[in-house]
């Protein structure tokens, strides 16, 4: 077990007698990359909604490095560092890229005055260093001019300029070429490599099960599965434990690593 | 991934220039429309538009104006809209007047009316977004309740001022230096000072993500109702001023002062060049906005033409500016 980086404990969320989030139990370390997996309606999504403190839990607690935080909020969120890339990418685009990337969290001067110089250049370096090609495009080019991997180069250089603890991202690849896909797991590596950790949110199976080295699987807001890459073995396995939570008919495929789990508890 | 040198030059090289224009293109236009529009006015009448009295004229009273346009262009961008402003004119304005009349010291005076237009502002926009109602109606409400309220507290009666004329402080905030209205001085630093704010400053930053995209400003961890209240504020500030500034040119309060302002206001903002979806705007365009929509009355009648043809080239003025602007403007997605 490495250093404990975000812990949720007994995190609920529910909308009027719905609960999309059911009492969840997880944890990323320091410097590792946990791949989130479900089916659509699993809860993944609200889940990482209140990581990011976009969506409040209805109970529960939340704790940052062994510390419980109270009022949890997307700011907490951030001073925690914590930096999100949303599904939806959550950019204003009718403001340029530098207006983007340091939207909440301005570079200021006196008085509250915008530092627009030291944010251009700032914008500049990350931009290079997300490896975005189009150099016609400049720190104030309006995001609505952009395509969809470049938004998603704004969206992920918003979230790399604090140099983040935790980066979590939903679903990154949707939408994208192949090419921008591969930008992406590129970037992934990199951030793995500087000893960040990454909550990396697909549908794709075999991507995930690429970059992560630990899983937990959603189903119907709990916690399905909790398993390390050595213990899974092969994503094809993987892929037939999700078949068996969507389709509980035949044997568990992982029944015996879920036995042990279940002992050692 | 790989660099290509020539290209970048050619980013870089399309800079300071280019960047302004683009930038500025709303208010380049409507700066487009105002000089067309005087061109013709001093072809209508070379004699009136070559004296400066014409000019004198509107300049004493274009601040007014200026100083509601310009916080109006700050709610429109974040997304909001506030009908109440003349009535927040008249109830600040009202608390300059009676202070003047019971003898205190008209600077203090000015101070208490500002403050009043501050707190009215904050009532109105905690009102709104803390209840969770539309702006467009919810400020509607609130018009007729504040105005109601000074008609009630007044019996419709209203207040002379005239002891403010040889004051010190009439002198300062709307005397006359070599024949210009000083108020004109105060509201160029106002319009200087909203600009600095509406581009350069983080609040600015923050209305324009929070009109641009409230969600994602909130998942960034931006307070939006903080900025949404805030900037309910600064309207209620602005409209306090320009109360202020009419009850000294005319030097009398009336309880219904104000009420003329509400629809030329909101058409400088969009004459101007700041679209009605928010996120986007601009402050030397509301600005020029306010020039125009204050000429155009002054202009009809000294062009020679009769008095009836004003309202219908206000409203030829207006579209064929909004319709500029169309042309003009991408909205992004």
């Amino acid at each position: 077990m490495g250093n404990r980086l975000i812990e949720l404990r007994e995190i609920k969320k529910s909308y009027g007698s719905v609960f999309a989030v059911g009492g969840v139990n997880m944890h990323i370390d320091s410097g590792e990359v946990v791949g989130l997996l479900g089916d659509n309606g699993a809860g993944k999504s609200t889940l990482i909604k209140m990581l990011a403190g976009a969506v409040r839990p209805t109970s529960g607690e939340i704790l940052v490095r062994g510390m419980p935080v109270h009022g949890w909020n997307a700011a907490k969120s951030r001073a925690s560092g914590i930096e999100t890339v949303f599904q939806d990418r959550a950019l204003a685009v009718q403001q340029t890229i530098v207006r983007n990337i340091f939207m909440g969290r301005e570079i200021t001067k006196a008085f509250g005055l915008l530092d627009i110089a030291k944010q251009r250049s700032e914008a500049e370096r990350l931009m290079r260093e997300i490896g975005f090609t189009s150099k016609v495009f400049s720190p104030d080019s309006i995001v609505g001019q952009l395509s969809g991997g470049e938004r998603q180069g704004v969206a992920i250089a918003r979230a790399i300029y604090n140099k983040a603890d935790l980066i979590i991202l939903d679903e990154p690849t949707t939408a994208l070429s192949l090419t921008e896909t591969e930008k992406v797991f590129r970037f992934v590596r990199t951030v793995r490599e500087s000893g960040r950790s990454i909550l990396f949110i697909g549908h794709n199976i075999h991507h995930v099960f690429d970059i992560a080295e630990r899983f937990i699987v959603m189903d119907r807001g709990r916690v399905a599965l909790e398993i390390t890459k050595a213990e899974v073995g092969s994503a094809d396995r993987l892929i037939a434990f999700m078949e068996h939570v969507a389709h509980p008919t035949g044997p568990n495929p992982l029944a015996h690593v879920a036995a042990q789990k279940g002992a050692a508890r | 991934m790989t660099d290509t040198p020539e290209i970048e030059n050619r980013s870089i090289e399309q800079g300071a220039l280019r960047r302004f224009v683009l930038q500025n293109r709303a208010a380049i236009g409507t700066f487009a429309v105002f000089a067309v529009m005087m061109a013709l006015f001093f072809v209508g009448n070379p004699r009136v538009f070559s004296d400066y009295r014409i000019y004198y004229s509107v300049l004493t009273t274009l601040p007014v104006a200026i100083f509601v346009v310009v916080p109006m262009v700050f709610l429109v961008t974040v997304g909001e809209i506030d009908l109440s402003f003349p009535a927040v004119m008249a109830l600040s304005a009202w608390v300059f007047a009676l202070g003047v009349q019971a003898g205190f010291e008209p600077f203090l005076c000015f101070v208490a009316g500002a403050g009043a237009g501050l707190i009215t502002g904050a009532v109105i926009g905690a009102v709104v977004v803390y209840g969770g109602l539309s702006s467009l109606v919810a400020t509607l409400g609130l018009s007729f309740l504040i105005r109601g309220a000074i008609l009630i507290g007044t019996g419709g009666k209203s207040i002379a001022v005239v002891s403010l004329k040889n004051t010190v402080a009439y002198q300062v905030l709307s005397g006359t230096i070599a024949g210009f209205p000083v108020q004109m001085i105060w509201a160029s630093v106002f319009v200087a000072g909203s600009a600095i704010l509406y581009n350069r400053h983080r609040f600015g930053a923050r209305v324009h993500c929070v009109g641009d995209n409230p969600d994602s400003a909130e998942q960034m961890g931006i307070d939006t109702r903080r900025v949404r209240v805030l900037t309910f504020v600064f309207m209620g500030f602005g409209a306090a001023l320009a109360g202020m500034f009419s009850t000294m040119i005319n030097f009398t309060w009336w309880p219904t002062s104000g009420d003329s302002y509400l629809l030329p206001t909101l058409a400088a903002v969009f004459v101007g060049g700041t679209p009605t979806w928010g996120g986007i705007g601009t402050i030397l365009g509301g600005t020029i906005g306010a020039v125009i929509v204050s000429f155009i009355q002054v202009g009809i009648v000294s062009a020679g033409l009769d008095g009836f043809y004003v309202q219908f080239f206000n409203g030829l003025i207006i579209i064929l500016s909004l319709l500029g602007h169309r042309w003009n403007q991408i909205r992004y997605r």
